[in-house]
């Protein structure tokens, strides 16, 4: 195993989200000849190997220029095609914003934008490479559905059920080793949140690796007789307003957690809903403080923005108080 | 000549004349370049491309993108000419709901492939195009008209290569060379030459011809290879921005601009007067 960015290769001990997005899209495409994978020189880190090895005439490897590969597939969409492209998050929704606004989403075309590294899972690769402003950017887009999965199978039926969905979909995956929310069959749905943990006392509306601390930290304070709610909110938008407001009816205080920075993702889009449905509750949101994100491995850098289990425990502990 | 060619200028004038009357419809349009490019859009519509104005969605139709999207002033009268529409759907251009703007909307006019404005777009979209024709096994070709100004982006240039390196030989890119972009001659705003070398470093048949020589303009058309082929071609239509209008030509201030009553009369007149004999 190279030395270097441990976290993109194989983890024996959980399941990459980004090996099953590449995996899943391989073993769906005999079903479906509409489907074609784009990449810029990030086939390794994308995991979409497997589907250029098993489909090359279907595989386009545009070389490090983003820009292009997204109007390149606004074309394929145009062309009856189903594409997904992917390159980092941050060079998806920063480097081709406006192709995924003008190219994409305004057509309102079926390109499916894969976007990895996302949030913090860069790492020690810093601030360039940290993406904290893309679910802002993307979810401002009209016509754009924004998806966070919070672990593989999640991915996988994100993959699956796009297919026959219509319009773009930006899809936001994280380190590539989020631990498994989803066990067995689960019911999924683009806009309709999971409630994956039952509780009376506070809600937490999280999304991608964050509803694992999330549910670690509910499981904690179970012992302790609090009763958590957790939201895994997989589609900020279209938003499921219904889960969010039944939550702030019947707990009374939101926590909304994210690896994006405060301003204008998930907890934003939350706040909103409970302020225009005229619910008092009490309100925090967890993220990146509108600061740029210091160079460190992922799990220092979620314990250190208070993105992992103690924080979301301490942070609700603060609100109950 | 062509045998096509007599019956081509004189269209060229009709869209010209088109043009002129839509934008005073309209309260005024990107008239400089739309006038440019008008007889390299009628050599497209009326020789080299197939489609079926009656089905604009028909599977083995050519498939054209206007990459200089400002230039829908001078598209929308060609797409109404070939019958995709009546013109009375172009009477409230640039109006409150209109499907008619400055820039095209492809799900509202039909024929329009794609919705472009933002220049140095449009060539990458007729990269994904191309290689969906090339996984298909299509017959049907792919030609993209861009602006000269609108290659200062490096988009563009991201597309040259990648159309080179994907073998798209059923791509064809036009350029309408007519020397200037907003803020005035491209070789002062940002320079362009050597601009055939450029598109032939970077993998691509080049030929330049004069954009308002129909016989040119047919022959280098004529020489594009079948959609089989393995390289792209560029086509620089050398032109004039304002072209058959004498106070508009090389005269940038009518980059976007509106005509009154009297200078209308006057552009109709000139335009007229450029009419070839018909032999």
């Amino acid at each position: 195993m190279p030395k270097g960015f441990t976290w993109t290769t194989l983890d024996v001990d959980k399941f990459a989200t980004r090996e099953m997005y590449g995996k899943i899209l391989a073993e769906i495409a005999p079903t479906d000849d509409r489907i074609v994978v784009l990449t810029s020189d990030l086939m390794m880190s994308n995991k979409t190997g497997d589907f250029a090895r098993a489909h090359p005439e279907r595989f386009f490897n545009f070389g490090i220029a983003e820009q292009n590969m997204m109007g390149a597939a606004a074309g394929f969409a145009i062309s009856g095609k189903i594409p997904f492209a992917s390159t980092m998050a941050v060079f998806a929704s920063l480097r081709c914003a406006e192709q995924l606004r003008t190219d994409i989403a305004y057509p309102n075309l079926n390109v499916r934008i894969i976007s990895t590294h996302s949030g913090l899972s860069m790492g020690n690769g810093g601030t360039t490479h940290h993406s904290t402003e893309d679910i802002a950017i993307t979810r401002s887009m009209a016509n754009m559905t924004v998806i966070v999965p919070a672990d593989a199978n999640c991915c996988a039926k994100v993959i699956v059920e796009s297919l026959e969905y219509q319009g773009p979909i930006y899809m936001r995956l994280g380190r590539g080793a989020e631990p498994i929310v989803y066990k067995g069959e689960f019911d999924f749905e683009i806009g309709k949140a999971n409630t994956v943990r039952e509780g009376g006392d506070v809600t937490v509306i999280a999304c991608g690796i964050c509803v694992m601390a999330a549910i670690k930290a509910s499981r904690k304070l179970e012992k302790e007789g609090i009763g958590a709610r957790v939201i895994d909110m997989h589609t900020i938008k279209p938003l499921d307003t219904e889960a969010i407001v039944k939550a702030a009816d019947e707990t009374g205080k939101i926590i909304t957690m994210e690896e994006h920075n405060i301003i204008g993702g998930l907890g934003s889009a939350v706040g909103e809903t409970i302020a225009e449905a005229g619910l008092g509750v009490k309100f925090k949101r967890l993220g990146i403080p509108d600061i740029y994100s210091t160079i460190g491995q992922p799990d220092d850098l979620y314990e250190r923005y208070e993105l992992d289990a103690d924080g979301i425990y301490n942070a609700i502990k603060g609100l109950l108080q | 000549m062509h045998q096509d060619a007599l019956e081509l200028q004189n269209k060229a004038v009709d869209i010209r004349k088109k043009i002129i009357e839509l934008s005073a419809v309209a309260g005024g349009g990107h008239l400089g370049g739309s006038l440019s490019m008008a007889d390299a859009l009628v050599a497209l519509y009326y020789h080299v491309l197939k489609y079926d104005p009656k089905n604009p969605d028909w599977p083995e139709r050519d498939r054209f993108i206007l990459s200089k999207g400002h230039g829908a002033l001078g598209l929308c009268p060609v797409l109404c000419d070939a019958g995709y529409y009546a013109e009375e759907m172009m009477a409230n251009f640039n109006d409150l709901d209109s499907p008619f703007g400055m820039h095209p909307d492809m799900n509202k006019i039909p024929g329009i492939e794609m919705s472009t404005g933002s220049l140095g777009h449009g060539l990458s979209v007729a990269v994904g195009v191309a290689l969906s024709g090339k996984l298909d096994k299509a017959d049907w070709r792919v030609f993209c008209l861009l602006g000269d100004g609108e290659c200062d982006e490096g988009m563009v240039w991201e597309a040259a290569m990648s159309a080179s390196h994907f073998k798209l030989g059923n791509l064809t890119a036009i350029v309408d060379r007519n020397g200037y972009s907003l803020d005035g001659p491209t070789e002062e705003i940002m320079a362009l030459e050597p601009f055939a070398e450029k598109w032939r470093s970077f993998g691509w048949d080049c030929c330049e011809v004069d954009g308002h020589d129909m016989d040119q303009l047919l022959e280098a058309f004529d020489k594009v290879g079948d959609a089989g082929g393995d390289t792209p071609t560029c086509i620089i239509s050398n032109t004039v921005k304002g072209k058959g209008v004498s106070f508009m030509e090389n005269a940038n201030e009518w980059h976007y601009a509106g005509c009154d009553d009297e200078l209308t009369a006057q552009a109709l007149e000139e335009l007229e007067a450029c009419r070839p004999e018909r032999g």
